[in-house]
């Protein structure tokens, strides 16, 4: 096992992941708003904002999604040893993590069921950047709209016809966050 | 775990029995060998990849050591990991809440991937074995001198 493994948790846990946390809420209560988090730093390929959203969300109970381009030797066993989640496929996973193309199918994931909504799967899709320009986005937690590079349009659209099903989505790059729930609509661009 | 015990090196296989001596150790006892060894060899430089945390784990148990596994409770469980200057990565998981015995739990690890790994049985995990087997022996002698035979009168039948 290479050094990295064990490198990249928090330095102060309690209050590294109190900050990311926070941020995180942030994030996906104002859909559309990059939040900045730090503190985590796992193997390449994956961004400093992934790894510190892995290291905030992820627990034994939640079952993690590692798609190709993501999933190698070190990186499994990072997340092994700092957050003990359990890798699973992508049927059963919580959380995906994984650039937009390789996080592909996206009926792969689970959208919960009408009695348990929250039994639905959120994605971490890593981005070259994070720029409040592109889709527009529009509904509960934004005021008027708001705009986010996404990297496309008619998955979400149909996302949100499944409401209140459906799945959630972080959006990260370098050490930006920014969040898109289901419950948002997204438009094109005017 | 033990679905895997066939695969294990001679190497696994040893530091698998290291950890469980320590983990079930005293923690006075593993601690004041602890600074014995450092007070005679020095104390080892390391990083704290892990810092010491306190947290539960389930003891599961078996009936008879054969039956179903059933959850007995939970125990208090410190855990820490550490590198040393040489990058050899140790981990120590202790019953309790004492964060130095867990540390010194994790540097024991880490220095038994050297070279020092007979140096520290003799010193260190064999008087801590030792101990358990003694304990072990006393309590069966205890358990064994109070078993009762019970054996059943035959009824006559008429």
């Amino acid at each position: 096992m290479s050094d990295t493994v064990y490198q990249g948790g928090f330095t102060n846990p309690p209050q590294d992941a109190a900050h990311a946390f926070r941020a995180t809420m942030q994030a996906m209560a104002r859909p559309g708003t990059i939040e900045t988090i730090k503190g985590g730093q796992a193997p390449r390929p994956v961004s400093s904002a992934a790894a510190t959203l892995l290291l905030t969300l992820c627990d034994p109970d939640t079952g993690l999604y590692l798609a190709p381009g993501h999933d190698s030797q070190a990186m499994r066993d990072w997340v092994t040893f700092h957050t003990n989640a359990p890798l699973v496929s992508a049927e059963e996973a919580d959380f995906a993590l994984g650039s937009w193309q390789a996080l592909q199918p996206l009926d792969a994931y689970k959208v919960g069921v009408p009695a348990y909504p929250d039994r639905a799967a959120t994605l971490i899709v890593e981005m070259g950047s994070l720029t409040a320009s592109g889709s527009k986005l529009s509904g509960p937690g934004i005021k008027d709209s708001a705009a986010l590079n996404l990297p496309e349009i008619a998955a979400f659209q149909a996302n949100r016809t499944l409401f209140p099903l459906g799945f959630d989505c972080f959006f990260t790059a370098g050490d930006q966050i920014a969040a898109l729930p289901r419950s948002t609509r997204v438009e094109e661009a005017a | 775990m033990s679905k895997n015990q066939n695969n294990l090196t001679n190497e696994q296989r040893a530091r698998q029995a290291r950890l469980s001596v320590l983990a079930t150790a005293s923690s006075d006892q593993l601690k004041a060998l602890w600074h014995r060894w450092t007070d005679a060899n020095g104390a080892p430089e390391y990083t704290l990849v892990r810092a010491p945390e306190i947290g539960t784990v389930m003891v599961r148990g078996r009936a008879g050591a054969v039956g179903a596994p059933f959850n007995l409770g939970e125990i208090t469980v410190t855990r820490c990991s550490v590198q040393l200057a040489n990058g050899a990565v140790g981990h120590g998981y202790v019953q309790g809440r004492d964060k130095d015995t867990s540390l010194a739990a994790a540097l024991i690890d880490a220095l038994a991937l050297g070279d020092q790994a007979s140096a520290l049985d003799a010193d260190i995990i064999g008087p801590l074995q030792a101990e358990a087997d003694g304990k072990a022996t006393e309590r069966a002698e205890k358990a064994a001198a109070t078993k009762v035979e019970f054996f059943t009168m035959v009824r006559g039948e008429g």
